[in-house]
């Protein structure tokens, strides 16, 4: 069976589907943020690829399919944000002043933590662009001398993470407008805290493409200059 | 067909965005070049809301579907990561924690003492 499974150019993107359908079937019968749909769907696939012993780069000749779209996708956040540029102009310093300290906070943090850790220099470089989106954080990661394949993971991991607790930080630190809310996912976990951000509101979900573009952008600088620090 | 044609012309700027990243030697992907041109592009008014909007409002609500295979491609980096994944997950969870704080708290506060200082000019 595993055969006609490793063969197959649908099964991956069947199962990426079915897996999803499952996490939004189990969000709506449980309704807690943990339960967030993309962790599930992404816990479910892993599972029946470890249990059907099928390698990633089988599953991922049907799914590829899946993230090709990813590109038009990241494109077409323009459009909400064409459709909040008002609210922009009134609030241009506001917005400018709080992804630019989000991006400090993020290099500053990093460095600390680092330090603390004692990491070497190629582990410090390689969390850096932690906060942006993929593309653009392998790039600078390469290119600041770390481990890009670490650098991919553990970007993914921290836009699932931000994706599922948005809510909670939003609530414990009493961030209430809406364009605060969009800026802190997008500055804090790119296009997949994004996603959530498009759930909570159209002004929140603009704000944060912007947060990716901007943050993305002002990382690519801060970063060049953090990675001299240490 | 409008869907269709929508489409056409978010994978045409996409498109765009490939060639700028091809010849500007900076990290900077493709979408990222996209989203600004399509934004340049609605603002002076080159492409109407209306010849994009619904493939658009498609795709960007099927999105999270598209970091699934990302997500899953963690299974493969599991080796790299092993060695250091203490520290990478301590600090990881730190700082999503603190930049989405530090952003958002910035932000509000700046909102609100824009907002209180109009009031206050207007109550003058």
């Amino acid at each position: 069976m595993n055969r006609y499974l490793i063969d197959s150019v649908f099964f991956g993107a069947v199962i990426s589907l079915a897996a999803y359908e499952i996490g939004l079937l189990i969000r709506r019968k449980f309704k807690l943020a943990v339960l967030n749909p993309l962790l599930i769907a992404t816990v479910c696939v892993m599972a029946v690829l470890l249990l059907l012993n099928v390698e990633y780069k089988h599953y991922n000749e049907g799914a590829k399919y899946i993230s090709y779209l990813l590109t038009p996708a990241t494109v077409c956040l323009a459009v909400p944000l064409y459709q909040q540029l008002a609210l922009l102009r009134r609030n241009l310093k506001a917005v400018a002043g709080g992804i630019t300290a989000g991006v400090l906070a993020s290099l500053v943090s990093v460095f600390l933590l680092a330090k603390l850790f004692s990491l070497t220099h190629e582990q410090y470089v390689t969390l850096l662009p932690k906060s942006i989106t993929t593309a653009i954080g392998m790039g600078v990661s390469e290119e600041l001398g770390g481990i890009p394949t670490i650098t991919v993971a553990v970007i993914i991991v921290t836009g699932i993470l931000g994706n599922v607790i948005a809510e909670f930080v939003c609530k414990v630190f009493r961030i209430e407008e809406p364009i605060a809310k969009g800026l802190a996912l997008g500055t804090a976990s790119h296009a997949i805290g994004t996603a959530k951000a498009m759930e909570l509101g159209e002004v929140e979900g603009a704000m944060s493409s912007l947060a990716i573009a901007v943050a993305g952008l002002m990382t690519v600088i801060g970063a060049s200059i953090f990675a001299s620090l240490m | 067909m409008k869907f269709l044609r929508q489409f056409g012309i978010i994978l045409f700027i996409s498109f765009l965005g490939e060639l700028l990243h091809i010849f500007i030697p900076l990290p900077i992907p493709a979408s990222v070049y996209g989203l600004i041109l399509m934004l340049t592009a609605l603002c002076t008014g080159i492409i109407r809301l209306g010849q994009v909007k619904e493939a658009a409002d498609f795709l960007i609500e099927i999105m999270p579907v598209m970091f699934i295979p990302a997500a899953v491609g963690l299974l493969d980096s599991w080796s790299a990561l092993q060695p250091v994944w203490i520290p990478v997950t301590v600090i990881t969870i730190l700082t999503t924690i603190i930049v989405m704080a530090v952003t958002g708290q910035v932000t509000q506060h700046m909102i609100r003492r824009e907002q209180r200082r109009k009031e206050h000019s207007d109550n003058e």
